[in-house]
């Protein structure tokens, strides 16, 4: 019992204490600030394309590592997994040598399209992807592999269209999965520091993201940084509260 | 079917768990220390006259900009001393000065401006800093030049590509005080937070032109061009040194101190590009 005690206390009480420290009777003098604005809204946008770069790209690549069979399946449903436990800062430098001016691809991007992704908000977009699809395509995997395929293959035996037979079957099918696959991913390009800072580099109105300003005012205006985490933690609470059918209790609501 | 998906969202949790340890661990600085403390203590032991004897681990926190001396000052310490083991943390300045005051324990802080060294001097976390060197600022590109940058104008152009320090970091205030004295707006495409991820920047040529400090330019070597940047324009930065208040090796801190405001540390700073204090 006490050790469960304890390790609740450990993940909680750094938030309760963030809670206690915040600068409460400032609060809206401290995020009305231009600054937290421009952030705020960056980030916002930035999640968001990045949730749905997530889906139009993570779908279909969920799709194949759940319906389709061929040798090194294994081996790609892992590597495609990969950014999940891969600290984000190596994922970010690795952008860097692939996208970067000087990058493998990049410098071909550069030369071909005149176009550079280091330092701007597109960089932020994929950096935030590259680190968030991974969750969206492990929960639509899941959910597909859980989904009966017989029913896909009933409508295609009836005729449907592949094109049809997926969006009028298996998306109804893994609905509720994707929501909350998009949402997990959303919230952790919201959250995404590393691979942002490495390779979309800080400035504020281009790439800066709430968390890369809580970095930056935590030495210069503690207060302003700390209500900038609360944004971020109700944000999480709320992302939480919306996904506890979906998420904490998988299968229930089935 | 439950079974599946709930082991799949243990494999997701167990991931992210893991993920949060991984980033945690690499945000650590390097620690090497642990077992040669142990045995630094015995050998001091035996070593120990009637002064206060230097053993254990000295923890230094020190300037981004001090990583190539500390390193060489750090090793002909423990060769000076041994049994004792210097641990470096390198950080831009204005974070370590706020580590500090958050209770960071440490023994030594060397600061790159005047400004964070105040900072840890007011909070009481150290007291009579000495300033042991200084550094002025010098343009950095990539050896190739892509931007053909030959001074300081070229850096208010938009299609210069430029990487600076953010403003509250010592390299970025300096950098902010050059651009003022020559009467220029420079809009760079990121604000990096210290001048060692400011040098990489130019170093990976994903920018045109970095200004860092004349010792980066000289540690990073044929990895970057330097353009000097004139004496009438250019901006200067002091670099404080503090044993700290709360230092659990006071011993340690001070002969540390000593060894950087010594002859052989005055060299080593001046082999690296730092002018005297």
């Amino acid at each position: 019992m006490l050790p469960a005690l304890v390790g609740f206390a450990f993940l909680l009480f750094p938030l309760v204490a963030m809670l206690w420290r915040a600068p409460w009777h400032d609060l809206f003098h401290l995020l009305a600030q231009s600054s937290a604005l421009t952030a705020l809204r960056l980030s916002l946008e930035c999640a968001t394309a990045a949730m749905l770069a997530s889906i139009v790209l993570g779908v279909p690549l969920a799709w194949v590592l759940a319906r389709m069979s061929f040798p090194g399946l294994r081996l790609l449903r892992a590597l495609v997994t990969l950014p999940l436990v891969l600290p984000p800062v190596v994922g970010g430098v690795a952008l860097l040598l692939a996208l970067g001016r000087n990058g493998l691809l990049g410098r071909l991007l550069d030369q071909w399209f005149g176009i550079t992704l280091p330092f701007t908000t597109q960089g932020v977009i994929v950096a935030e992807t590259f680190v968030a699809m991974p969750f969206l395509i492990v929960a639509v995997e899941g959910a597909l592999r859980s989904a009966d395929a017989g029913l896909e293959e009933a409508a295609a035996t009836l005729g449907a269209s592949r094109l049809r037979t997926f969006t009028r079957v298996t998306l109804p099918l893994i609905g509720p999965s994707l929501a909350a696959g998009s949402v997990l991913a959303w919230a952790r390009a919201l959250g995404e520091f590393g691979a942002t800072i490495t390779f979309a580099g800080n400035f504020p109105g281009t790439t800066q993201t709430m968390p890369l300003l809580v970095y930056q005012t935590l030495e210069t205006d503690p207060d302003q940084a700390v209500a900038l985490s609360l944004v971020l933690l109700a944000v999480a609470i709320i992302v939480l509260a919306g996904l506890r059918d979906n998420w904490l209790h998988p299968g229930r609501n089935r | 079917m439950n079974r599946m998906k709930s082991s799949l969202t243990t494999a997701v949790s167990a991931a992210t768990a893991l993920a949060l340890i991984a980033g945690c661990s690499s945000s650590k600085s390097s620690d090497a220390g642990g077992s040669t403390s142990a045995s630094a203590s015995t050998a001091s032991a035996t070593t120990s006259a009637s002064t206060a004897a230097i053993s254990g681990t000295i923890v230094v926190l020190a300037a981004s900009s001090l990583t190539e001396s500390f390193t060489t000052l750090a090793k002909s310490f423990e060769a000076a001393h041994p049994g004792t083991t210097v641990k470096l943390s390198f950080a831009a300045s204005s974070a370590l000065a706020t580590q500090i005051t958050s209770g960071a324990p440490a023994d030594v802080f060397a600061s790159a401006s005047t400004k964070n060294m105040t900072q840890v001097t007011s909070a009481g976390d150290a007291s009579n800093p000495t300033n042991f060197a200084s550094n002025t600022m010098e343009i950095a590109v990539p050896p190739s030049n892509p931007a053909k940058v030959t001074g300081l104008a070229d850096l208010a152009k938009s299609s210069v590509k430029v990487a600076l320090c953010q403003t509250q970091v010592p390299c970025g205030a300096t950098a902010a005080t050059v651009f003022k004295n020559a009467n220029l707006t420079v809009k760079p495409v990121t604000l990096e937070p210290d001048v060692k991820s400011t040098l990489t920047k130019v170093e990976l040529k994903e920018v045109d032109a970095g200004v860092v400090y004349v010792s980066d330019v000289k540690a990073a070597g044929s990895k970057v061009t330097g353009i000097l940047i004139p004496a009438d324009v250019n901006a200067t930065t002091e670099y404080p040194i503090a044993a700290l208040t709360k230092a659990p090796n006071p011993a340690g801190a001070a002969a540390f101190v000593a060894l950087v405001l010594s002859a052989e540390g005055t060299a080593a700073l001046a082999g690296d590009g730092f002018a005297k204090p």
